[in-house]
Order: structure tokens, then sequence, then C-alpha cells
């Protein structure tokens, strides 16, 4: 293998080097093995961050080259071209076009599909005409080979003039070999794939004057992108006009120009290097699977049978470490008060650890999903997922890419909104936030459950269908149909931004790559715990503040009158505790708060005790069945059975039982409607990058919260 | 606009294509849509073939340079054939 750098040459440069860390991008078409590269050279050693300006995640991570030798390793989002067609697209041109920057990559790496040269090429080409030090990372040529795709690798590395290594990023076979190029200083390409059109020639090189760029290509790429420069000024973009008028710049017809000049010298420099011998074997298989997999009626079958299998997943294997993490917080808790007392470590346990719980009960359920999701994308199912859906969700101005936010909604919002990012299109990625929420989520779980078990009679028909279980689907087909129809309303509000696309590579049917999998579990149960996870633990803190003070003296009077009371009925001390801590919320601030909204709330049945609730549930829904444990005075215990039978016995002015089915069910539809997820805004802003989306569907949802539990109200009353 | 038209029923583009069907790329005549096209390797020239559709007939799939495309078929309707 020759390698352009000469020994004496790295020498003389290593110094420099080692002083300050080399930093290496990976570029490449989706598919291409971009992400098994990145996992099989950096490991865990990675890290997630944001790119400035925009939410795209930036990936980075260290990578030791030799044994004296890191580097820090940049992954791209996956891209077809330079030309970005998308906001993760713009990322990369963001990076490439300032090569002065600090972030300026030394090298690039490409990664190519082996078994599709071609069509990868086009960017490799783009690249090396930026002239920044490329390396080609040929990658699954085993896997070509096989199916008769014979690549002559010294051949594509004469045509290219960069450093061509063979390998196979699943396998980890030619990573050795990349890793010693890697660890060399390479000379930029020196040869062009495209010639600049004569007549722009002139304005090119007025741009590289302006600018001061050293690139041909680059001062091209400035001409088209010009409208898209954050760092060019309104003095710049009038020059910009001015500029190109005269040669007639039509931007789409100089690009479209462009392409096809590329892959004709594509298709010339691939002659004499790429031979296929037979046809595609794996292909064949994979035409054959998608034959049942993408079938009308099969297709859905399994589909749906997926779906269910990851639906019991979630709530059944979640629920160990569920419990564990449960109990686990709950002995911590019990353990600091036994030992510490005072006021500021109530507020570390109940406020600060009781709310970090919160946060963490949920990651066995995010780490399943998200284990789901990413065996259905690495094995290339989510793909024939949104082509088999796409044109049913298009009739809701949605995308067949929103199946997967849909779908994962019903385990929790946060992990759904952020999986909305595969969608390209603005308007349908919008729409498919802001209507996830209503899914119902499993933190809505513990809020139905205890409402169904308490005016749903345990019956069963046929013997196998269970009531209380037809009650609790029926819910989750409500917020279902409120998505799709919040979806179709909403479409015939926002304006598209730009047109919506469904054209993309349809992958062939692969062997999940467990290490990729392990690593998209941690990465977004980590991205949950630190993002989500600071604003729980901080609205935890502030309920909690709320709930354990009162003005004035209410404290002490509360507790006086529950003391007078208890030993008027000559109850236990368990029980005068329990009275003394219901007493006390109800003259806490957050009890004068629920007196304050009881109005508001009386049309839908509800008394300033669930005021509380509510209110305490904003932050989120699972906090409810705390909430009512504590105001009605259940103590630490949070059994569904005993929270049952108080809930039973709590009677209204009348004297009649309190909990009617009509109050149950209002409470169950404002649950399943109102946005009462602070995590889930927080990370809508963060997705949005503005307070707009989030507000709105605050909003929206709560309004049509209150007015859908009205008129249930009223119905079953 | 009418011109298009009249272009569409007398030519034939991928969306007419039956199923195994192949045909040769002519050009594309939504430029904006045509700049993904090319970039995705419809490129004047090219054969493609017609290789499956969704179960409502929209999207569907084809088989340019070795490798699936999927897009839906009014995208598919701007790749004319010769």
């Amino acid at each position: 293998m020759t390698v352009s750098a000469q020994p004496e040459a790295l020498q003389s440069k290593r110094p420099a080097v080692s002083q300050k860390i080399a930093k290496i991008a990976l570029v490449g078409n989706p598919n291409s093995g971009k992400t098994s590269l990145f996992n099989q050279l950096t490991g865990l050693n990675q890290k997630v961050g944001n790119f400035p300006g925009v939410t795209v995640d930036k990936k980075t991570g260290i990578s030791q080259l030799t044994p004296n030798l890191k580097a820090q390793i940049i992954d791209l989002p996956g891209t077809y071209s330079l030309y970005p067609k998308s906001l993760d697209e713009r990322v990369i041109i963001d990076l490439l076009y300032d090569p002065g920057s600090k972030h300026y990559p030394d090298l690039v790496v490409v990664t190519a599909d082996a078994s599709n040269l071609k069509r990868n090429l086009l960017l490799f080409t783009q690249l090396a005409d930026l002239q920044i030090p490329a390396v080609l990372a040929l990658n699954m040529v085993d896997v070509a080979e096989t199916h008769g795709i014979k690549i002559d690798v010294p051949a594509l590395q004469r045509e290219l003039g960069v450093p061509v290594i063979p390998m196979n990023a699943r396998k980890g076979i030619g990573i050795a070999a990349l890793k010693i190029v890697m660890s060399q200083e390479l000379e930029a390409v020196g040869r062009l794939f495209y010639e600049i059109p004569l007549e722009l020639v002139p304005v090119v090189q007025s741009i590289k004057e302006r600018f001061n760029l050293t690139n041909d290509y680059l001062a091209l790429h400035f001409a088209h992108q010009h409208k898209n420069l954050k760092f060019l000024s309104s003095d710049d973009m009038a020059w910009f006009e001015e500029a190109l008028k005269p040669v007639g710049f039509s931007s789409n017809t100089f690009q479209a120009n462009e392409t096809i000049a590329r892959y004709t010298r594509i298709n010339e420099l691939l002659l004499d290097v790429v031979k296929v011998e037979k046809v595609n074997k794996n292909e064949k298989f994979s035409n054959r699977l998608d034959q049942v997999l993408t079938h009308k009626v099969f297709g859905y079958l399994i589909f749906f049978g997926i779906l269910f299998l990851i639906f019991q997943a979630i709530f059944a294997w979640a629920s160990y470490p569920m419990e564990l993490i449960d109990v686990g917080i709950a002995n911590l808790n019990e353990l600091i008060q036994e030992n510490f007392d005072g006021p500021l470590v109530n507020m570390l346990t109940e406020g600060v650890i009781a709310g970090l719980g919160g946060v963490l009960i949920f990651v066995p359920q995010i780490a399943i999903l998200f284990a789901f999701i990413a065996i259905l994308e690495e094995t290339g199912y989510m793909a024939r997922v949104t082509f088999m859906m796409d044109k049913v969700m298009r009739k809701f101005g949605l995308n067949g890419k929103s199946v997967v936010p849909l779908i994962s909604g019903v385990a929790c919002a946060v992990p759904a909104v952020m999986s909305a990012r595969t969608i390209e299109n603005w308007k349908d990625r919008m729409i498919t936030i802001f209507v996830t929420p209503l899914m119902s989520c499993s933190a809505r779980i513990p809020v139905y459950t205890v409402l169904i078990a308490l005016v749903v009679p345990e019956k069963y028909y046929f013997g196998f269908l269970n009531l209380q279980g037809l009650v609790l689907m029926g819910l989750y087909l409500i917020g279902f149909l409120a998505a799709i129809l919040s979806a179709l309303l909403l479409k015939t509000i926002l304006k598209a931004r730009e047109r919506s696309y469904f054209i993309m590579e349809f992958p062939v049917y692969k062997m999940p790559r467990w290490k990729n999998v392990g690593l998209t579990i941690l990465e977004k149960s980590k991205t949950f715990v630190f993002e989500a996870g600071k604003v729980i633990v901080a609205i935890s803190i502030v309920l909690w503040v709320l709930a354990s003070y009162g003005p004035g003296n209410n404290f002490e009077v509360a507790e006086q009158q529950a003391i007078a009371e208890a030993n008027a009925k000559g109850l236990t001390e368990e029980q005068t505790e329990n009275k003394i801590a219901s007493y006390q919320l109800e003259a806490s601030y957050a009890g004068i708060v629920g007196r304050t909204i009881e109005p508001v709330i009386k049309p839908l049945g509800y008394d300033w005790k669930l005021g509380i609730a509510l209110l305490t549930s904003f932050a989120a829904r699972e906090v409810f069945v705390g909430t009512i444990s504590t105001i009605y005075s259940i103590g630490e215990e949070e059994n569904v059975s005993t929270i049952k039978n108080k809930l039973m016995s709590e009677k209204d002015a009348n004297g009649d039982p309190f909990f009617t089915p009509a109050r149950s069910f209002s409470l169950m539809i404002f649950y399943l409607f109102a946005m009462q997820c602070v995590s889930t805004l927080a990370i809508v802003r963060r997705e949005t990058k503005s307070w707009t989306w989030p507000l709105a569907q605050l909003l929206y949802m709560s309004g049509l919260a209150y007015v859908m539990s009205f008129i249930t109200y009223h119905i079953f009353r | 606009m009418q011109a298009k038209v009249e272009e569409q029923n007398e030519r034939k583009s991928v969306r007419d294509l039956k199923i195994g069907e192949s045909g040769v790329v002519c050009c594309l005549n939504d430029p904006e849509m045509g700049l993904k096209l090319l970039e995705m390797g419809c490129i004047p020239g090219t054969e493609v073939k017609m290789n499956s559709r969704a179960p409502f007939g929209d999207p569907i799939t084809i088989i340019v340079n070795d490798y699936t495309l999927s897009l839906r078929l009014d995208e598919a309707e701007t790749i004319m054939l010769k």
C-alpha cells in the first residue's frame, strides 16, 4: 500500500501534531458504515455535544491511533452531497467553509460502501476538490466481493490520489490499517475532479479575493450557499447579488450540471476499477424478505406483532429494574432520614432525591425502547415501516418517518421527540413533535391504573377480554386519535417551508451490530438523564418547598388541630402522623394554590385536593399518585390497593363517595390530554430551538384537556 | 405549466413502469427535486428498474446503479424516460 506522506516529511511535522491533538472528521453517505467506524475508532470514549447554533448532535471521541498518538474524531451527519438538503447536513458545510477555524479538520475520512461505490464517490470528489487531506475508507469490501463486485484497490488509489483502505467496520477488519494511515500527516488531494465552468471563473476569482480563500471550489460553494451563510454581513450579501447577476447564476442549474459532470467523471475512473461478475445475491434475499415484510396483509400484521412485542417488553421487562430503582431510592431516603434531621435533609430526600428517582425510574423503559429502535434501524426494517406507512401518514400532514416518534411516544415523549430528527422536512417534523406528547406515555399508566381499578369493575367477556384492560386500551386509542386529528389540524395551519421528500436509500437487510445498539442505548439514556433530569429535579425542589411550608404559623395551627382531632377519635400514632401531614398540606402554599384554583376546576368535578395533584403533576404526571397519597394521608405507602381503599372511602359534601365514575373518567381524560410534563416541554424547546412550540403545546393540550374532561364529566354524571 | 402537462401525457416517466420493467432516464423535469435525484444517481442515461410498490401503491422502490431507492409516486413522476 502506498501512502502519500513521506517519512522525512513526517519527522519534521510530527512535533507540531503532538502538541495539539489532530482533528479528524468522518464523512460519508448514510448507511455507509460511518457510525460503525466511529464506534470502532472511539469505543466508549465518546461525547455528545451540540454544534454551535443548531440542535444537531455533535458526536466526538478520542481515538488512540498509535501507542503514542491520539486524535479527536468528529462524526458528521450522513449526507450524499456537500450541498445540504437538511438542517443536519448544513453542519458539514458550516465546519468545512472556514479553513481558518480551530474546529477545521486536519483530515477527513470518507466512508464509502464498496457495493455502491459510484454514488458514494460523489461526496468524496466534492471533498477532494476542497483540497482537504482525505482518506477513503472502503467499507464492506468483503460483502461486495461475495456479491460479485470486485474492486481493484491499488487502481482506485491511483485514480483518486488518496490512500484507500479496504475494511469492514462492522467486523473491525481494516481498522488497524486505517489508524496507521490516519496517524500520518497526509497531503491535500492533489487532483481536482471537477472543472469550474468557464463562465464562472471570474466570479470565483473575485469571491476568493474578497473572502481570502485559496480554494476555487470553496469559492464556488460560497456562491451557491451565500444566502445560508451566517457570517456574511448585509454588505457581503449585496455584493454577492451584484457579482452573480451578470453571469446569470442559477444555483439549481449549476449544481445539476456539476453533479452530472462528477458522475460522468466517476463512471470513467471506475471503468477499470470495478468489475461486476454476477448478480447481487443479497439483494435477491432482501427482495424476497421484502415481499413478506412489506406485504399488504402480512407486512402490517408483522409490524403490529413487533409493536406488541415492544410494548410487552417496555411494560414487562422494565418493571423489575424500575422497581429496583424505586426501592433503592426509597431505601436511600430512609437511610438518610434515619441518620440525619433538619429541613435541608428533608429537602434533599423529599425534593432532590425523590426528583432524581423520578428521572432514573424511566431509564429502563428508555433503554429498552431505544434498544428496539436501534435494532430495527440497524437491520433496515425501519426503512420498510416508513415505506409502508408513508401514504397513510401523509394524509394527516405527517410523514412515513413520523411512525417512529409516535410509537416511541407510548413509552416516553422525551426520546420520542428526539427521534423526530430523522424527518428532514421542517413542517412534517414540527407537526410530529407537536402531536407526539398526545400519545399516552408510560407516566400516565399509574394514573390510569389507579383510577380504572377504582371505578371499572373487574369483569371478563368471553373469558379473556378484561374490561379494565379494554378501558385502558380505549384510553390509548383516544390518545392516538387525538394525535392524528391534531396533526390534520396543524397541516392546514402551518405553512410549508420546503417540500417534503421521500427520496431515500432503501437499505439492504443486515444483522444488527450489537456494539452500535449498546452505544445508542447509552447515549440516549445519558441525554435523557442530563437534559430532562435537570428540569425535573429543579421543579421537584420547588414543589417540595411549596408543599412543605405555609405562610405565618399555618403549620403549627394545622398540626395542633390534627392532634386534637386525632386524640378525640383515639387514632394510633401512625394515623395521627398521617392526619398531621394532610392538614399541613392543606395549610401549605401548595394547599393555598389548590384552594385558589378550585373554582376553575370545579366544572370538571375536581376539588382543591385534586387541584394540588394537577398542579404538582405539571412537573411530571407520575407525581399524581405520590401527591394524592400525601393528600389523602396514606403516608409513605404507595401501594395501589391501599390508595384504592382510601380513595373509595373519600366522601363528598353529601357523604357520597367522592370518586364517582364521572370524576374518575374526567380525571383520566384530563391526564390523557394535558401537557403535564416539564421534561417534554424542555426537550421540545431544545429540539425546536424556540419557546413558541412548547408554549403552544402547553396551551393547546391543556385547553383540550379542560374541554374534554368537562364533556366527560357531564356525560357520566 | 400547460406545456408540462402535455409533455407528461405523451412521455413516459418512472411512475408508469410496471414492476420488473426498466427504462433509461432522459431528464428530470423538476429542477429542485432533480438535484436530489441526481445526487442519488438518477443521471440522464442511467437505467432504472421498478422494483416494488408499497401496499397502497405509493411510495415505490426502484433500482438505480445497483442499489434500491425509495421515492413517492409524485417524485417518480418527475423522472422522465427515453
